[in-house]
């Protein structure tokens, strides 16, 4: 398996914009649907040990998924992200806020452009978030991370681990 | 109302004023001489910061100067970084994922 994966994070503090790009060892038509399908999201876009819980998902122009992070103890924060403009297995836009539980969105959200590509079998994932905010930042770690990325990191270290004596 | 510090720093003069005070504490007056602006705008641009604790205010006689709080700014790269582990350890957890349904298709 190839692990040196290309990973980009950058913040403009300025513009209040982050650039994230991301390789997966994977054919794009698996990579787009792991970014498109509920049920496919709900397993990987939580850091463990929490959990993503998608209450709605209509992957269509003007369709949204509103979903939860759930924290060990049960906590959920809620998120709209609405979808702007969708160019299947290129692209998509959407619109992202805090919400309640009831959708109540929490304005004014982050704007999103996510592009996908593929070369030789590896795939790349292109982001770009506008109006980010940091206090949007605190909450977003606050609410899917605070405690529970070391259990992640250890995690990983073992999946690691098996899958390199494999 | 919390303010939200990239806003505090999304501003060319307030940026321009961070800059500044880096280097040295500054009254209000010894900034304005910088900007092409009014006295006023600056000390607007002051009490924001300010409002996010990135400066703080020394009385000094019957003058106020004002310093930059070097471990605020600290703290912002803290919190893009653990904004960024939050991205790294979502990935890795869709790396395990997509091995999973790859292996089952085999």
């Amino acid at each position: 398996m190839k692990l040196d994966l290309l990973f980009d994070f950058s913040v403009n503090k300025e513009n209040k914009t982050v650039h994230i790009v991301r390789e997966f060892n994977a054919g794009l038509d698996l990579v787009w649907k792991a970014w498109t399908t509920a049920e496919l999201l709900d397993k990987w876009w939580a850091p463990k040990p929490f959990n993503a819980k998608t209450k709605v998902m209509n992957f269509e122009v003007g369709g949204r998924r509103f979903f939860a992070m759930v924290s060990p103890d049960g906590q959920e924060r809620w998120f709209i992200q609405k979808f702007t403009s969708i160019t299947p297995k290129t692209n998509f836009k959407t619109i992202n806020t805090f919400a309640d539980k009831d959708e109540n969105p929490e304005l004014p959200g982050s704007d999103w452009d996510l592009n996908f590509s593929e070369q030789n079998g590896t795939s790349r994932v292109s982001i770009t978030i506008k109006n980010e905010s940091l206090a949007r930042m605190e909450r977003m770690v606050e609410s899917g991370f605070r405690g529970g990325f070391t259990k992640g990191l250890e995690q990983l270290d073992e999946l690691l681990v098996t899958l390199m004596n494999k | 109302m919390r303010r939200d510090i990239f806003q505090a720093i999304a501003d060319p003069t307030r940026r321009a004023i961070i800059a500044l005070i880096a280097l040295q504490a500054m009254t209000p007056n010894a900034l304005a001489e910088h900007f092409d602006t009014t006295r006023q705008a600056v000390s607007k641009h002051l009490r924001i910061l300010t409002q996010c604790e990135l400066v703080k205010q020394e009385h000094k006689g019957r003058e106020i100067y004002y310093q930059l709080e070097i471990d605020k700014m600290k703290e912002i790269d803290k919190w893009i970084e653990q904004f960024r582990k939050i991205w790294e350890a979502r990935f890795n957890q869709l790396d395990e994922l997509l091995a999973t349904i790859k292996k089952q298709k085999k």
